[in-house]
């Protein structure tokens, strides 16, 4: 009725399920998501969150369900119908996955300059001096100094290699990235520059963004969307601001009553 | 200058709307804060919400913004010359698109957002959802003539809001709404906490917004500012608390 901008959504995900044995980790979630949407999967450690995430980034195959994204130029495929070189490629293009822990998603024992470069000389990009400019252009972007490029992560604060590892999954101008928790071992200070910079980098890049969270306030800042999970099953689904003003769900009105105001 | 010719649909009308909250932790308790409201506002009117604190008239602004969720009725913003869009079963994507383009809501406080200074807060509605046709220095320039013209002081421009008074944060809140008008325009309180010469300003932008046919629906505590922009009044109705 109103979705006149794009006419398919990026991702589509239609009734995925996940089971450890008989036990299922994740139940039954559908969506759409649209370019430049924020969706933040909120709940308690436990709910199923980190798995529906690692089964939307190929990462999980689900025991039920699919999940569709849209290809350039080819429309909705199922990500799980595609071949191992073709996810690969979708992985090092139009996704990032931005790690819980920086050190899961970065190589330690190289360059920051070389951990950003790494996707597009996977692409093939070999020209040193044109590598070097861009990965000091995304060094700048994510507020860290172009005098680092050649220090190891190690070396690094654990905001920094937070930004470090975005730099690296934003290079290639992916239109989707997932995130696990990106803010959780951060100092508040440190979280609430990662958390402007992401605002800002979604919005300049119309990019779309899967995060997982326990925290509401985040989820509040950066997503307009946010689904809320417990159990496995999403409880509620809906605006941000709605889900958090006007909670429906006895278990979503037990969150946001949870949290503590400063 | 509200006449409406017989052919002029309205910008938002609201049927038989109700509202409850179930209190799932206070043993299912039902709290009914709105029943039965019905309203039609037109183009280039300012309709005031009377009633008594507790009466509702936030909640209306609140459901009309899709913020709040009706429990039942209708709740119809147009967003074009024949479409109409139900905000009561609206996808959180259409109702993200009427925000963007429809409608603006000024609320009594500002949710400041760390580290963004008052003038990109000011700006963003003009860059929101990477729409390239505006430059952020272009969309800057814009914001500066909102903060100017409500006298916030230069040297506050580039700080985060967080440390600003309240008058100075509400005036921040009205800037980020006028800076891109919007056919429907939702008010709840915007002079509370502001001094008279910025409370002279901002009535002269709702009447310039009026005037230049936007449709607005607002909550004023003060009936000298109402009786300078208003030009209809709707009662709240009556809550039926026992039933």
């Amino acid at each position: 009725m109103m979705d006149t901008d794009a006419t398919l959504p990026l991702m589509r995900v239609a009734g995925l399920s996940c089971a450890y044995g008989a036990r299922n980790a994740v139940y039954d979630i559908s969506f759409d998501l649209w370019p430049g949407e924020v969706l933040a999967i909120v709940g308690e450690s436990g709910s199923g969150k980190t798995t529906l995430l690692n089964a939307l980034a190929a990462r999980h195959e689900p025991s039920a369900g699919h999940v569709f994204f849209d290809l350039r130029n080819h429309g909705l495929h199922d990500v799980y119908g595609m071949s191992e070189a073709q996810r690969l490629m979708l992985a090092r293009t139009d996704w990032g996955f931005v790690h819980q822990n920086a050190a899961d998603g970065l190589r330690m024992n190289v360059s920051a300059g070389a951990n950003v470069c790494e996707r597009l000389m996977a692409l093939g990009h070999r020209h040193y001096g044109k590598l070097r400019e861009q990965a000091i252009d995304w060094l700048e972007r994510v507020e860290i100094h172009p005098d680092r490029i050649d220090d190891r992560p190690h070396t690094f604060s654990g905001g920094m290699r937070q930004r470090l590892q975005i730099a690296r999954n934003l290079i290639t101008q992916p239109r989707l990235v997932f995130m696990d928790e990106p803010t959780s071992g951060l100092d508040v200070s440190v979280q609430a520059k990662l958390l402007d910079m992401l605002r800002t980098l979604t919005r300049q890049m119309n990019l779309a963004a899967i995060i997982v969270t326990h925290d509401l306030a985040v989820a509040r800042l950066i997503a307009q969307r946010m689904m809320v999970m417990q159990n496995g099953q999403a409880v509620e689904a809906g605006l941000t601001d709605q889900v958090l003003d006007d909670p429906q769900h006895p278990y979503t009105q037990l969150l946001v009553s949870s949290v503590l105001q400063p | 200058m509200t006449l409406q010719s017989l052919e002029t649909k309205p910008t938002l009308q609201m049927k038989n709307v109700s509202k409850q909250f179930i209190l799932h932790l206070q043993h299912s308790t039902v709290l009914t804060v709105l029943q039965n409201f019905n309203l039609s506002l037109y183009q280039g009117e300012c309709v005031r919400l009377c009633g008594p604190s507790g009466a509702g008239k936030s909640t209306v602004l609140k459901l009309a913004y899709g913020n709040y969720r009706a429990s039942s009725g209708e709740i119809l913003l147009r967003h074009s010359k024949e479409q109409c869009v139900d905000m009561v079963n609206a996808s959180a994507r259409s109702v993200l698109n009427l925000r963007s383009h429809s409608m603006a809501y000024v609320s009594q406080f500002l949710r400041v957002i760390p580290r963004v200074s008052a003038i990109d807060i000011v700006a963003e509605p003009l860059l929101e959802n990477g729409m390239a046709s505006i430059t952020p220095e272009h969309a800057r320039e814009e914001a500066a003539h909102w903060l100017k013209l409500l006298r916030i002081p230069e040297s506050l421009w580039h700080l985060p809001p967080a440390t600003f008074s309240g008058g100075e944060q509400q005036r921040i809140n009205l800037a980020r709404s006028f800076i891109k008008p919007r056919p429907l325009l939702l008010l709840d309180e915007p002079t509370a906490s502001l001094d008279p010469a910025n409370t002279e300003t901002v009535v002269d932008m709702i009447v310039q917004a009026r005037n230049k046919g936007i449709a607005i629906l607002g909550i004023f505590h003060d009936d000298s500012v109402a009786n300078e922009v208003v030009s209809r009044n709707v009662s709240m109705p009556p809550l039926r608390t026992h039933l």
